[in-house]
């Protein structure tokens, strides 16, 4: 399998996986703190806003092509190159897309600890 | 941040760990997936570990949807990475794995990001529906300028 080809499959595990955690974290922004709505609303009253809410739904969704995505492109290419790229670059896809779509206060601190913590899971995965 | 917020972070990171670990050690029972032994790939789901390990996950799963109703995903998912050192551990102790200066290098530099984001806030505000400032009740306002004009009388 190509250089190209391989690498195309983790962008794609990197992009869906992002786009799934995104529209989650969005979803559960939207419906509030569970515990509180929990407390209003009974455990019932969390699934049923959790279930209908399309963001979360989208977000599974994404989540769940990601997952078969990386199935996939363990495939095309060896273990220790794919599992500690697309871990390591999902966790730098994600502060990107939280600071531009989700507009979180992503200040020096939160990039640091992104990147000490995308650095550590490589190496871990290797 | 409140103990409940505290605990629920803790949950994430205990449950995906744990599963992970119950996952793998299930999956060791049944050995490698090939083409030959896929059709007895669903024979595992009889496997103790692995029904523990899906209940766990099924545990993460709640726990880490609970842990974005409250805090950023940027404060979460470094927060709750401590689940992959926890993972180390239990590989090193209970599946008596053979763990590299590498992986304990990348342990090194897991907790050293969790200690940068722990501590700042855990979410931006007004990003969750709980924090947002509410606009002030009409009545109330009514209400203090009455009893300001009353007092002034």
């Amino acid at each position: 399998m190509s250089h190209f080809v391989l690498w195309s499959g983790i962008a794609t595990v990197v992009v869906t996986s992002t786009i799934g955690d995104v529209l989650q974290s969005r979803a559960m922004k939207e419906i509030g703190d569970l515990g509180l709505v929990r407390r209003e609303h009974g455990l019932w009253g969390v699934i049923r806003r959790v279930a209908a809410n399309g963001r979360f739904t989208i977000g599974l969704g994404f989540m769940a092509i990601g997952f078969f995505s990386l199935l996939i492109t363990l495939s095309w290419g060896d273990v220790s190159i794919v599992g500690p790229a697309s871990a390591a670059l999902t966790f730098i896809a994600n502060a990107l897309a939280a600071r531009l779509y989700l507009k979180e206060r992503v200040d020096h601190r939160r990039w640091t600890a992104a990147l000490f913590v995308a650095a550590g899971v490589f190496l871990l995965a290797r | 941040m409140t103990i409940r917020k505290y605990i629920i972070l803790v949950a994430v990171m205990f449950f995906a760990a744990c599963g992970d670990v119950s996952l793998a050690r299930g999956m060791r029972v049944f050995g490698p997936v090939t083409l030959a032994t896929l059709p007895h790939l669903l024979t595992v789901l009889l496997n103790p570990w692995i029904v523990l390990g899906v209940l766990l996950l099924i545990g993460f799963f709640a726990s880490y949807l609970s842990a974005l109703s409250f805090a950023d995903l940027t404060y979460v998912l470094p927060a709750t990475s401590v689940s992959y050192i926890l993972m180390v551990v239990l590989a090193r102790f209970f599946l008596h794995e053979h763990v590299t200066i590498w992986r304990w290098l990348g342990v090194l530099l897991i907790v050293t990001g969790v200690g940068f984001v722990a501590t700042g806030p855990e979410a931006t505000p007004g990003a969750h529906r709980h924090n947002r400032m509410e606009p002030q009740y009409e009545p109330v306002a009514e209400l203090a300028e009455v009893v300001e004009a009353g007092n002034e009388a």
